[in-house]
């Protein structure tokens, strides 16, 4: 834990901060401590309340429990707009500005300078200018925004966030979508402003971009503080197990549920993706899937895992790369594709890419198998029927019936119907996108149960999992990325929380 | 009552609506529910609403289709007044018999909405601008290919689909129990239904799920096309006329608002055939209520207003937390 | 330049007719060719300014025909029944549009229904008010309303009055900005902290008062108060504002754009009067067609903005 903090340099002071949702406990007692004109990175992986810690100091949620004060005073934000009054203002990853208004009018939007109520647009651009001038950026600021990078836009934003007098720059991750250049072109002005004295707190995935940066770090998992760390005084390797907990331990491998075990894992290969790439998303990334199976994807949150398995179900289209299926070269341009080469894809996304909210149980369940079908050759009601009702008895779907919508559900059981949809248009490769996140433990259990089942049936399964302990209980192989990059393979011996942790947090030397 | 009255089916208000505008009439209406049969023919309030709704409830039935795949389509008054001239002239010009003019008035129709669906699921316009060409230039062509004029012809056949009668009730509410049957049938005895309801509830999870969304958006405008096309044949038949200025004028606001009033959301998702064939019932009842009770035909707009404004408010959650309504169960 | 683009070609598409016309026939290149062209439209043109301000904010306004309807014959029965003076009778059907406009406005913020909806709601409610009101046209014998429909520079002077503020409001004003912002991304305007209800209420305000002006143009051009006037209307100023390079996602546009498009419907009504022998309905078809075009050149610019 970091040392008893001097509360008189403190500029926002965030003292034992509770948030419920319902059923999940997504922040329990956290502290966090900003001085002014400091960097502050804010790490944790999913789930971890970041987020959630972002958004109630913001004013998004209201907190149940605990203070926060800015300057020794207690502040209660209510929305963004009140917060941004008091003093704290966000720039998000997806800019939040009005890309069909010029720079000038985003910086000034709903504040403009008027005179007898008309806008004063010369006194306007100039302090536009001015403001832009303060972050050693010079463009026209009578152009759209849109005709500019993302980078400047991002500029323009903390430019906007600057002028309101900010003295709280929540930055979320504004790295995400930048390259090599305008990250240092970011870093420069986030040093600038340091040295005005503003405290920043800043969220990124990417390692290197932290160490290179903050001054400190504090570190969230499982809605609870881990602790705050001197930047300098932490290593790479002590950083990333504290996000992922566990420590150095060994993991128990349970060994009723072992792939590594299971003699299916030497088939022939299914899957052989070289060198995939798409610009400013992820590559290059090489991978292989046999029958029988299971291939685990680690990295960190960022680092790529979902933008590779959306490129090999077609969702996304690759600049370059080749992909491979049972010896023959394909092309993959959609998700229909995909499907009909014997691939399913459950995404981490349930609700934007997974469930169809007002469809019952049945048809959410035989939905892929259908689509796969065409629509002319419906499956008759009675088989529906009968593989929901197999699904639901074999995966435990706590339901009444098939014909209940599956929002009525709950996280876990939606998941289930989900990945019953894929077991039912029986696939020969299954990407796992994160499927046990936001599922009570006895659910997870039963998913890590089916996903051996399944490798013994000859499947071949990718999994992604940002969960270690998952991770090296269930796959037979371990393919690491870091930073959009796949930077190491793991398997036989070398499978272990250590190797693992070691590969993930690897020195900056291959950037 | 309310919950129990929802779990039938979100159709069940467009009954519900339509049970009331009766029970009214039964009341204050005398003869309202007479049905008189005359010429072998059976005549009376009810059937005429019937009939006079098919044009309607033919439109809704399609309408039905595209809503529920979150789209809009403006373009169908226009297509019925296409497919009335092109009928109206086979049959003065080319004296063409039934069959050929039923095809190519399915053709002119199927090109009609073929186009509306490339335009919005090939080039992705924004289905009320993309059926909004159609809406402008299609009545203009109908009034080209007639000439403006008022179009009249002697077809016995052609004036049956219209105006003919069928077991004693007009042909016209046959064509609308046909056309029903068809949509339920080309809907749900394929899988296509389940993929439109799909598509307008999800379309990101559809893709995912390996759903090809522009086969199920180009059958939705496509078929909806059909369904204005047979609105436009009975239309015209009923009246012997093709009249390219009034054929269907502001008839795809009456089709949108029988799909709303049956429990289609305009979100897209869950459609309700029967409940857009109630809607458009309802609509037709308060017209005709309002006509025998010696108003003002003026007034079916101004509750035909109110009508509009209460499903909105019905369904936006701000309105229900405001004045404490029940949350709808789904 | 590249956000003028829009616009240069809606004005390119102007100049192009009405060289064709002028070269086609003779008489049409004069001056007093160009005011009848003003006069003939100016109801649509004030009626497209309301239009323009809703599309840009991203909205759609489908109540503009039955408006013009209801003020039309408001106008009549107040002037011919009622003897009310002219002037009183205007502004008090001005301020009768106005609050329709204004409460179609807080119905669709507060309970965020769909404009479209709502709006076509106001379509059959004013529509069907109008016909109430009276069902046959009434004739405006007033010497007042004889002076000004009589003279010829009246209407295209109120036209490009309120077309002038509508360009103030929309470029030197604040609200006219956040009108932009809101079409441009809603969410972004509401974080920027905008005002997005109270600024949406005051576009259908707008829209409701630059409708029912239309409405009384309508009356001093037509010397009548006419319950069916307007039918259809709100296609014509939906038209034209995309004619003019508005998009209808919103965000993007501007009255300049839409006042070329006004003249390009007008001017396209004014070569077929000319032609003589060529029937009405190529006007629907010709506007048909340039709403296709447009719609389409500002798909390839999204999709080409999408790619870079």
């Amino acid at each position: 834990m970091g040392g008893p903090l001097i509360v008189s340099s403190a500029l926002l002071e965030m003292r034992g901060i509770d948030k419920s949702f319902p059923g999940v406990k997504a922040l329990d007692s956290v502290d966090f401590t900003l001085r002014s004109g400091e960097i502050h990175a804010l790490m944790g992986e999913n789930g971890a309340g970041k987020s959630t810690l972002i958004k109630v100091l913001t004013g998004v949620f209201p907190k149940d429990g605990g203070s926060i004060a800015l300057e020794g005073k207690l502040i209660h934000p209510r929305t963004p707009l009140h917060a941004q009054t008091l003093g704290i203002s966000t720039v998000y990853q997806e800019v939040n500005l009005v890309p069909t208004l010029s720079v000038a009018e985003n910086i000034f939007l709903g504040r403009e300078p008027t005179r007898f109520g008309s806008i004063q647009w010369r006194r306007m651009k100039a302090a536009s200018e001015q403001a832009l001038a303060k972050l050693d950026i010079q463009i026209n600021v009578g152009r759209l925004l849109s005709s500019y990078s993302i980078a400047i836009q991002q500029m323009v934003a903390i430019a906007r966030a600057v002028e309101i007098e900010a003295q709280v720059l929540v930055l979320d991750e504004p790295t995400s979508s930048l390259d090599k250049d305008e990250v240092r072109q970011l870093f420069a002005v986030m040093q600038k402003l340091k040295s005005q004295g503003l405290g920043i707190l800043f969220v990124s995935h990417f390692l290197d971009q932290v160490f290179e940066v903050s001054d400190r770090i504090t570190i969230l998992r499982n809605g609870r503080l881990v602790g705050e760390r001197q930047t300098s005084s932490i290593t790479r390797l002590q950083l990333v197990s504290m996000m992922i907990g566990k420590s150095e331990d060994e993991v128990a491998v349970m060994a009723s549920h072992n792939v590594r075990d299971l003699p299916t894992a030497t088939g022939e290969p299914f899957l052989t993706a070289t060198g995939l790439t798409k610009r400013g998303s992820v590559g290059p990334v090489d991978l292989q899937v046999r029958k029988g199976e299971v291939v685990g994807l680690a990295g960190l949150l960022g680092s790529g895992r979902t933008e590779t398995a959306q490129i090999i179900f077609g969702v996304e289209h690759p600049d370059q790369g080749t992909i491979h299926v049972e010896g023959q070269p394909v092309r993959i341009s959609n998700p229909r594709k995909a499907i009909r080469l014997g691939f399913g894809f459950l995404s981490e996304d349930r609700k934007m890419a997974g469930i169809i909210p007002n469809l019952s149980i049945r048809e959410n369940i035989v939905l892929a198998l259908q689509a796969n079908r065409g629509w002319l050759r419906k499956i008759s009601q009675r088989q529906q029927q009968e593989l929901a009702d197999r699904y639901i008895k074999a995966l435990k779907i706590a339901t009444p019936d098939a014909d209940k919508p599956i929002s009525q559900l709950s996280g876990g059981n939606q998941q289930k119907v989900l990945l019953a949809r894929w077991l039912a248009s029986q696939p020969k490769l299954l990407i796992l996108d994160e499927p046990t996140r936001g599922v009570d433990v006895g659910a997870k259990a039963e998913i890590e149960g089916l996903v051996y089942q399944m490798c013994a049936d000859g499947m071949a399964i990718l999994f992604i999992s940002s969960e270690l302990d998952e991770l090296l209980r269930d796959s037979s192989r371990l393919v690491v990325m870091r930073d959009r990059k796949k930077v190491g393979e793991l398997s036989g011996d070398r499978l272990n929380s250590a190797e693992l942790m070691n590969t993930i947090a690897a020195g900056g030397n291959e950037r | 009552m309310n919950a129990r009255l929802s779990r039938l089916g979100p159709w069940v208000w467009a009954v519900v609506s339509l049970a009331l505008i009766l029970v009214f009439n039964l009341v204050f209406t005398p003869g309202f529910f007479s049905i008189q049969a005359r010429d072998g023919h059976f005549y009376g309030s009810l059937i005429d609403i019937a009939n006079r709704a098919a044009p309607v409830m033919l439109v809704a039935l399609g309408m039905t289709l595209v809503i529920a795949t979150g789209g809009i389509d403006l373009s169908v008054g226009a297509t019925m007044s296409i497919v009335g001239s092109v009928a109206a002239l086979m049959v003065t010009k080319g004296h063409s018999p039934l069959a050929a003019i039923l095809t190519a008035c399915l053709f002119v129709a199927l090109a009609l909405g073929a186009w509306n669906g490339i335009l919005v699921a090939v080039f992705k316009i924004q289905p009320i601008v993309a059926t909004l060409i159609l809406m402008v230039s299609g009545r203009g062509i109908a009034q080209l290919l007639t000439d403006g004029q008022i179009i009249q012809f002697h077809d016995p056949s052609l004036a049956y689909i219209g105006s003919g009668f069928l077991f004693k009730i007009p042909f016209s509410i046959t064509v609308v129990v046909i056309v029903l049957l068809i949509t339920a049938a080309v809907t749900r005895l394929t899988a296509m239904g389940l993929f439109i309801e799909s598509v307008g509830d999800n379309p990101t999870a559809s893709r995912y799920s390996g759903i090809d969304i522009r086969t199920v958006q180009l059958f939705a405008y496509a078929f909806c096309a059909i369904c204005a096309g047979m609105a436009g044949l009975v239309a015209t038949a009923n009246t012997s006329a093709a009249d390219a200025n009034n054929t269907g004028l502001n008839l795809e606001l009456d089709a949108i608002l029988a799909v709303v009033i049956g429990g289609t959301k305009l979100t897209g998702g869950r459609y309700q055939l029967i409940g857009s064939i109630f809607g458009a019932l309802v609509i037709q009842s308060l017209t005709t209520t309002i006509l025998t009770k010696g108003l003002a035909i003026e007034f079916t707009l101004v509750v035909k207003a109110l009508t509009v404004l209460a499903v909105c408010l019905l369904q936006s959650p701000q309105f229900r937390t405001k004045f404490r309504l029940p949350a709808r169960s789904k | 330049m590249k956000k003028h683009l829009s616009l240069i070609a809606t004005i390119a598409i102007f100049v192009l007719m009405v060289a064709g016309a002028s070269l086609h026939y003779k008489g049409f290149f004069s001056f007093g060719v160009f005011l009848n062209l003003l006069r003939d439209n100016a109801f649509l043109g004030v009626a497209a300014v309301g239009m323009t301000f809703v599309i840009l904010s991203g909205g759609i306004d489908l109540s503009v025909g039955g408006m013009i309807g209801f003020t039309s014959i408001l106008l009549g029965v107040l002037i011919t029944k009622h003897h009310f003076h002219p002037a009183a009778a205007i502004g008090l059907s001005v301020a009768i549009g106005t609050a329709i406009g204004t409460s179609m406005g807080y119905v669709i913020s507060a309970f965020d229904l769909p404009p479209f909806l709502v709006t076509l709601a106001c379509m059959f409610l004013t529509r069907g008010l109008a016909l109430v009101i009276s069902p046959d046209t009434i004739a405006i014998d007033h010497p007042w309303y004889d002076a000004v429909s009589s003279a010829k520079t009246a209407l295209p002077l109120i036209f490009l009055t309120v077309l002038a503020v509508g360009l103030y409001i929309a470029h030197a004003r604040p609200f006219g900005r956040a009108v932009y912002a809101i079409g441009g991304n809603a969410d972004s305007a509401a974080l920027m902290g905008l005002p997005v209800g109270k600024t949406k209420i005051k576009i259908y305000a707008i829209s409701g008062l630059c409708s029912s002006i239309g409405g009384v143009l309508l009356t001093f051009y037509m010397s009548s108060g006419d319950p069916n006037a307007g039918r259809m209307l709100e296609l014509d100023a939906i038209a034209a504002v995309v004619i003019g390079g508005t998009l209808l996602s919103g965000g993007v546009g501007s009255l300049v754009g839409t006042l070329f498009g006004v003249l390009i419907l007008g001017v396209i009504q004014t070569a077929i009067t000319f032609q003589g022998n060529i029937n009405s309905w190529w006007t629907k078809i010709v506007t048909g067609i340039l709403l296709f075009g447009f719609i389409l050149l500002q798909k390839v610019f999204q999709l080409r903005k999408t790619d870079s």
